[in-house]
C-alpha cells in the first residue's frame, strides 16, 4: 500500500513547475492577457518540449500513455502559474475521446500530431457535463451537425474539436469546418479560451467506434479532475503569496503577519485546501485503477476542491488588503481561474446532486 | 500510487479474520465506565497474546513484541471495524504514558509499570492542566518542593478524565521556581491513592462528568518517581503530546459516523419523506462526504509518509483541526436531520440512539478546544507549517 507519488511523478511536477517558473511569470501572463491571448506559443512550445501533450496518448500513437495522475500533476502546476496555455481539452480530453471512442484511422490521424503538440483540440461537451443553458444543444443527422455549444474550451483555434451531441454521441470536427462559427466569450478568466460554436450543416466524423457514452464519461470524469488540479495550483500560489505578503506589509509596527487574525486566516486557508490534494490523488488513481469509483471520486473532487478553492481566493486576496484588489499586483488572476474553474464541467452543487445520483441516494434528472 | 496491499499483507489480514472467526464471541458486552470490566482486561490479554494490541511493545515489558508496521496495525484496525469488534483497551496509561516510559523512563519504572497498564489493571489519569494554564501550559503553577528524598506538592489540576477511578497519575510539576517557565517542570508518576489528594467531579455541558478537578495539598512522592530528569518535564510532555494529537481527529470515527447518518437519513421521515430525499439535507450530506473522503485519503498518505519515514510537514499538523470540526460536524447533521427530536436527550421518549447525537455534537466541542484549542493549533499550522512570524510578547511594564 502505497498512496503517494513516486520518484518519477516528484521529478515530472518539479520540471513542469521549473519550466512555468520561467515561460509564464506573472509579466508574461499579463502581457497575454492584455492581448487577449488565451494560448500562448511560445508556453504552448515549452510544454511540448516537455512531453505533456503526449501524456494521456497511447504509446503506439507516440504519446506516452501515463496515468491521469501524471496529467494532475501537470494540471496543478499550469493552476499554479495560471498558464495561457490549453492542456485540459487538448492533452487530456480530446486523446481520451478519440483513443476511447476513434476508428483505427482517426486515431493514426489524429493521435500522434496531438502528442506532438503538432496539432490542437479543443471540446464542446459543456452542455452533457453541467447542463444547457440558452436551450444550447448540437443535433447530428446524415453526418451533419446543427445547434450551438455553448463554452467549449481550447476551441478557439483548435484543428479538430470533439463535440457532444444531444443523444451523448461524440463527433469530430475540423476547426475550419464550412458552417462552423467560433464566437469567443470573454470570461473573468483572460487566461483561458471558452468559445461558443454555431453549428449549421456542419460535416462531422462519428467517433463511434468504441463505446462512446462512457467515452464521454470518462472525458468528464478526467475533466473534472484536471480543474480540480488546477485549483489545486492556483489555490496554493494565493496562500503562498498572502504568507510572503503578509511577512512584509507592516502596520502597527509589526508585519502583519505576526497579528494572529492575520495568521489564522492563512492557518485555515492551509487546512481547508491541504486534504483536497489527497482527495484529487485518489481521484484521479481511481480514474486508471478503479473504475467503478472514478465518476464519484471525480466529482467530490471537483466539487470540493471548487468550495475550498473559492474560500482560499478571496481570502488570499483580503489578506493583501487593498493591494489585493488592484490590478498591479495581478493577484486576481488566480483569484479569476479559480472562479472560473468553479462552473466549468459542472459546478460544486450540480456534482454533489450527481454523486447523490451515483450512490443511489437521488433519482436521476 | 498503489493502493493494494500486496501478498505478505494479504496473509496477514487473513490470520486476523481467523483469529475473529475463533476468538470474535469472546469480546466483551460490557466495557465498564471508568475502568475496564473483567471482560474487557480478559480481551485485551487475548488481544495482546495475539499481537492485536501493545503489538509493539517489547515483550518484556507485557507487549507482543512485533516490529513496527503501520500497514499490519491498519490491516487489524480495518478488520476488527468491518467485524464490529472492539479493538483493545484505549486509555490515557496506554496511548500516552506507555510510551513514554519506554523513551524516556528508568529500567525499573519499564518493569514496574507497562505491563499492567497494557492489562488494563493499573489506570491512569493526567495531571497536566490547571485553572490559570491552559494554552499557556508551561505556566503552570502546581509546586513540587523538595524535603528529604520527597517532593511535597500543593496545588490544583483540572480535566483530569477518570482521576476518580484511576490508580496512578503522570503529573506536571513545578519543582524549579527559579528556572525560566519551560525548565522548572518536571514529570511525576505517583500513586491517586496518596494522602492529601482530593477529587471533585467536574460536570460539562453534556451533563456528565466527564472529567475532574484534582485538588493537591502536601501530598508526598519519592523524588525517584521523576521520569526523565528534574526539569526536564515539559520536553517529556510535548513527546507525549505528540501521541495525544496523534488520536484526536481520526478520520475512520469520521467514516463510521457519516454512515450513520447515512442510514438514519434514509430511516427518519418527515411530513412522509425521506430526509435523505430532501435536497437540502441531502446537499449537506454530500458536502459532508467529500470531507470525509478527502480526510480519508489525507489519513492514508500521512501513513505512507510515516512507513517511508518522511516528514509530511504541514500535511499532519492540519489534521486536528480539521478533523475534530469535521465530527463536530456531522453531529450537526445528524442533529438538524431529526429535528425537534434532534433535541431530545436525557431519556426523553422518541429519543434516537441514547441521545448519543446531542452528546457527541456537545463533547465534539471539547475536543475542538481541548489537546491544544482550533485556536493553538492554527498558530502551529501558521508558525511551524507556513513558517509566519510569532506573536511578538508585549513589552514589560
Amino acid at each position: 500500500m502505497e498512496f503517494g507519488l513516486s520518484e518519477d511523478q516528484k521529478l515530472l511536477q518539479e520540471s513542469v513547475r521549473g519550466t512555468l517558473e520561467k515561460v509564464s511569470p506573472l509579466e508574461r501572463v499579463r502581457a497575454a492577457a492584455e492581448k487577449g491571448e488565451t494560448e500562448a506559443a511560445d508556453i504552448a512550445q515549452a510544454l511540448a518540449d516537455l512531453g505533456v501533450f503526449g501524456m494521456m496518448v497511447p504509446e503506439r500513437h507516440g504519446g506516452m500513455g501515463m496515468a491521469l495522475l501524471d496529467a494532475a500533476l501537470v494540471a496543478e502546476m499550469l493552476g499554479r502559474h495560471v498558464a495561457p496555455a490549453g492542456f485540459i481539452a487538448t492533452a487530456v480530453m480530446a486523446p481520451l475521446a478519440i483513443a476511447g471512442a476513434g476508428s483505427e484511422a482517426q486515431q493514426e490521424k489524429w493521435l500522434p500530431k496531438l502528442a506532438s503538440g503538432e496539432a490542437k483540440a479543443g471540446v464542446a461537451i459543456a452542455e452533457a457535463a453541467s447542463g444547457a443553458r440558452e436551450g444550447a444543444g448540437v443535433t447530428a443527422s446524415g453526418g451533419k451537425l446543427n445547434g450551438k455549444s455553448l463554452f467549449a474550451l481550447e476551441a478557439e483555434n483548435a484543428d479538430i474539436i470533439v463535440v457532444a451531441d444531444k443523444a451523448g454521441a461524440l463527433h469530430l470536427v475540423s476547426g475550419d469546418a464550412k458552417g462552423l462559427t467560433r464566437i469567443q466569450l470573454t470570461s473573468i478568466d483572460l487566461t483561458r479560451g471558452l468559445t461558443e460554436l454555431q453549428f449549421d450543416n456542419v460535416e462531422a466524423e462519428a467517433l463511434s467506434s468504441g463505446d462512446a457514452a462512457a467515452t464521454l464519461r470518462r472525458m468528464v470524469d478526467a475533466g473534472r479532475v484536471m480543474l480540480a488540479a488546477d485549483t489545486l495550483g492556483a489555490g496554493w500560489m494565493m496562500i503562498e503569496k498572502a504568507v510572503a505578503y503578509a511577512g512584509e506589509r507592516k502596520q502597527f509596527n509589526r508585519v502583519i503577519g505576526s497579528f494572529q487574525a492575520v495568521k489564522h486566516m492563512c492557518a485555515e486557508m492551509a487546512a481547508e485546501l491541504e486534504p483536497c490534494r489527497s482527495l484529487i490523488w485518489y481521484a484521479a488513481h481511481a480514474f486508471d485503477a478503479m473504475p467503478e469509483e472514478a465518476g464519484l471520486m471525480a466529482a467530490h473532487a471537483k466539487a470540493h476542491t471548487a468550495e475550498m478553492g473559492r474560500f482560499v481566493a478571496r481570502t488570499a486576496t483580503e489578506v493583501h488588503g487593498g493591494m489585493g484588489f488592484t490590478d498591479l499586483l495581478g493577484l486576481h488572476y488566480w483569484f479569476k481561474r479559480i472562479g472560473l474553474d468553479r462552473q466549468l464541467l459542472g459546478s460544486p452543487e450540480r456534482l454533489r446532486h450527481e454523486a447523490a445520483v451515483l450512490q443511489g441516494w437521488a433519482a436521476a434528472d | 500510487m498503489d493502493l493494494a496491499y500486496g501478498p505478505e499483507y494479504e496473509a496477514f489480514r487473513a490470520e486476523v479474520r481467523d483469529f475473529i472467526q475463533k476468538h470474535g464471541d469472546k469480546a466483551p458486552k460490557r466495557f465498564g465506565v471508568s475502568r475496564p470490566s473483567e471482560e474487557s482486561i480478559a480481551w485485551q490479554k487475548l488481544l495482546i497474546e495475539h499481537g492485536y494490541a501493545a503489538r509493539t511493545i517489547p515483550k518484556e515489558y507485557g507487549g507482543y513484541g512485533a516490529e513496527p508496521d503501520i500497514l499490519k496495525s491498519r490491516i487489524i484496525a480495518e478488520e476488527f471495524t468491518l467485524a464490529k469488534l472492539p479493538m483493545g483497551l484505549a486509555n490515557q496509561g496506554i496511548s500516552m504514558l506507555v510510551p513514554t516510559l519506554l523513551e524516556l523512563g528508568t529500567e525499573e519504572q519499564k518493569k514496574k509499570w507497562i505491563e499492567p497498564t497494557l492489562k488494563g489493571e493499573v489506570v491512569w489519569c493526567q495531571g497536566y492542566s490547571e485553572p490559570g494554564s491552559g494554552s499557556d501550559l508551561a505556566s503552570l503553577q502546581t509546586r513540587a518542593k523538595e524535603d528529604g528524598d520527597d517532593f511535597i506538592i500543593n496545588g490544583q489540576k483540572i480535566w483530569t478524565s477518570t482521576a476518580h477511578a484511576a490508580d496512578m497519575i503522570f503529573c506536571l510539576v513545578r519543582t524549579e521556581p527559579d528556572a525560566k517557565k519551560h525548565e522548572g517542570i518536571s514529570y511525576l508518576i505517583f500513586s491517586m491513592k496518596t494522602p492529601g489528594i482530593e477529587v471533585r467531579p467536574l460536570k460539562t455541558m453534556t451533563g456528565h462528568a466527564e472529567f475532574n478537578e484534582v485538588f493537591f495539598t502536601d501530598v508526598r512522592v519519592p523524588q525517584k518517581d521523576i521520569v526523565a530528569g528534574r526539569g526536564q518535564g515539559w520536553y517529556v510532555a510535548n513527546a507525549t503530546l505528540k501521541h495525544e494529537r496523534g488520536m484526536l481527529g481520526d478520520p475512520n470515527q469520521a467514516g463510521t459516523r457519516l454512515k450513520e447518518i447515512v442510514d438514519l437519513m434514509h430511516e427518519e421521515t418527515v411530513d412522509g419523506m425521506r430526509l435523505i430525499d430532501h435536497p437540502v439535507y441531502r446537499d449537506r450530506l454530500m458536502q459532508l462526504q467529500a470531507r470525509v473522503f478527502a480526510m480519508q485519503f489525507h489519513g492514508l498518505r500521512l501513513l505512507t509518509a510515516t512507513s517511508k519515514k518522511e516528514d509530511p510537514g504541514i500535511a499532519r499538523l492540519i489534521v486536528k483541526l480539521q478533523g475534530c470540526e469535521l465530527n463536530h460536524q456531522l453531529a450537526a447533521l445528524a442533529i438538524d436531520a431529526l429535528g425537534e427530536i434532534g433535541v431530545l436527550y436525557g431519556n426523553s421518549p422518541h429519543l434516537r440512539a441514547h441521545g448519543s447525537w446531542q452528546h457527541r455534537y456537545m463533547f465534539d466541542l471539547g475536543l475542538i478546544i481541548g489537546g491544544g484549542t482550533a485556536q493553538i493549533q492554527k498558530n502551529i499550522i501558521s508558525e511551524r507549517g507556513l513558517g509566519m512570524p510569532r506573536e511578538p510578547k508585549p513589552a514589560k511594564a
